[in-house]
């Protein structure tokens, strides 16, 4: 079997009915999708198949062979973090991040289907297979709505601490 | 490879893979020893726990059942035909009842066959696209021991569906009035507390209507289709409890989502 994972091809030795996630973090290290229920409840293990946003702990690796796969590595760097990611960062939207990947693949895949400003109804929709236990979901909506209006382009945005200074908490801040 | 692998790749000696509908049936044979495996929303979480450990499994993505043709007037609706393709489809009265379905990541996974396959879970009832099969008056093809036979959906879930392999579905298709009605809470996990769907005629002859969410698969309420009374919908069926509801309050709500459901019908 094989996958594109992230751009790049791979050679999957995995048994065909190993789910997708397990294929991910354990064949491949790559751990940005998370473990949480390994049952379909929660959503933080949420890759984008082919571009269309699936749970990889419901799906077996054989069922999406020669497939590509984008995991949240395959989103933005550290450096360079994408549109929903700058946003999420903007706008408090993630804590302790456990459930981050698979919001912001969903919310990806969903600002990408729309191609322009999403709805609060829409990511109501598209998010509602995803748990976070520490937002509340507002800061979450509010990022993903930012994100697709185009609000925040870049970390760029964002301001920079000077080095050894401390950092410099964005405007509306709630700390 | 750490252990998840290391444990499937023990527990399950062979996996088939087959290219046809009719190689499917083939190997199927009579079903004994050989575990179907569809879009594995249900069936993949109890194999990588373990809970699950399939001798032989058909996985039936190759078998080019995931098409929805027409022929004539009849609708064909293969087995891997996803739940997400349903939701988009052209039937807007099956769309809307696909769409209750789980969230958009899971219907992209979840099949049809898979859907009137499942047994019921410990928390919940499943299986909702049931109800609105019944409804339209649907027919399920299935082979296993004793070969091919085609059947309606009332019939297959009320029989002992372990034992066979669903090929296809399929239903007539002409001018229709619709209703449906469901309780749930507003979130992707929640399954139905209760479901009332409700199909007839365009003059409003053939009433058919089913309940789903209530019992361990949908049931078609035969009393209320002659009665037309939503109060008879408890000689068709007995409410059970689970995590999502009691059997009191499902009692005590049905009458009225069937009454809904009817409403709907009636002014649509
Ligand atoms: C978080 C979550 C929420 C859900 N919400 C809902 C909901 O709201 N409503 C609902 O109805 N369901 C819900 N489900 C259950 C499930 O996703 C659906 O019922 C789905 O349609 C099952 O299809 P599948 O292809 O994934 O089945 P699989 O997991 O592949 O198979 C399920 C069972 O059916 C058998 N089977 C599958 N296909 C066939 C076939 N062609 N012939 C014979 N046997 C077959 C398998 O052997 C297995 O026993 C939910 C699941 C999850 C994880
Ligand atoms: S780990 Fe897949 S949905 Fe929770
Ligand atoms: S940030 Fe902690 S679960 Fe969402």
């Amino acid at each position: 079997m094989n996958l594109i994972v992230n751009g790049s091809e791979v050679e999957i030795v995995s048994p065909p009915l190993t789910p997708l996630l397990h294929v991910l973090r354990d064949e491949l290290d790559i751990t940005g999708p998370k473990a949480g229920c390994q049952q379909g409840g929660c959503g933080t293990c949420t890759v984008l198949i082919d571009g269309e946003p699936r749970r990889s702990c419901l799906t077996a690796v054989a069922a999406v062979d020669g497939a590509s796969i984008t995991t949240i590595e395959g989103v933005g760097q550290a450096e360079e973090l994408s549109a929903v990611q700058a946003a999420f960062y903007k706008h408090y939207a993630a804590q302790c991040g456990f459930c981050t990947p698979g919001m912001v693949l969903a919310a990806t895949a969903l600002i990408e289907r729309k191609g322009g400003p999403v709805e609060r109804d829409e990511v109501l929709e598209a998010l509602g297979g995803h748990y976070c236990r520490c937002t509340g979901y507002v800061k979450i909506i509010d990022a993903v709505m930012a994100a697709s209006r185009g609000e925040v382009d870049s970390v760029d945005d964002l301001p920079v601490p000077e080095p050894g200074q401390p950092e410099v908490l964005p405007k509306g801040s709630p700390a | 490879m750490r252990a998840t692998a290391l444990m499937i790749q023990r527990m399950t000696l062979d996996v088939l893979f087959p290219a046809s509908a009719d190689e499917a049936a083939t190997l199927y044979g009579d079903g004994e020893g050989i575990t179907v495996f569809a879009g594995g929303t249900i069936i993949l979480p109890e194999i990588a726990a373990g809970r699950l450990v399939p001798e032989r499994a058909l996985m039936l993505h190759k078998s080019g059942l995931d098409e929805i043709r027409t022929d004539g007037d009849r609708v064909l609706i293969g087995a891997m035909v996803t739940v997400a393709a349903l939701a988009e489809g052209d039937d807007p009265f099956l769309a809307g009842a696909a769409s209750q379905v789980a969230d958009g990541e899971i219907r992209r996974n979840a099949t049809v066959g898979g859907n009137i396959c499942s047994p019921p879970g410990d928390d919940a009832q499943r299986g909702d696209l049931g109800g609105a099969l019944i409804a339209l008056g649907a027919r399920v093809r299935s082979t296993g021991a004793g070969g091919e036979r085609t059947e309606p959906v009332e019939d297959f879930l009320a029989g002992d569906r372990a034992g066979r392999l669903v090929l296809e579905l399929e239903y007539d298709g002409f001018e229709r009035r619709t209703g449906a009605h469901s309780l749930r809470r507003r979130h992707a996990h929640s399954y139905a507390i209760a479901g009332a769907v409700a199909c007839s005629r365009a003059d409003g002859s053939d009433l058919r209507v089913a309940v789903t969410g209530v019992g361990p698969t949908a049931v078609r309420c035969r009393s209320v289709e002659q009665s037309r009374d939503p109060a008879d919908v408890l000689k068709d069926v007995q409410p059970v409890d689970d995590a999502v509801a009691t059997a009191a309050y499902r009692t005590a709500v049905l009458p009225t989502v069937v009454r809904e459901a009817l409403d709907h019908l009636e002014h649509a």
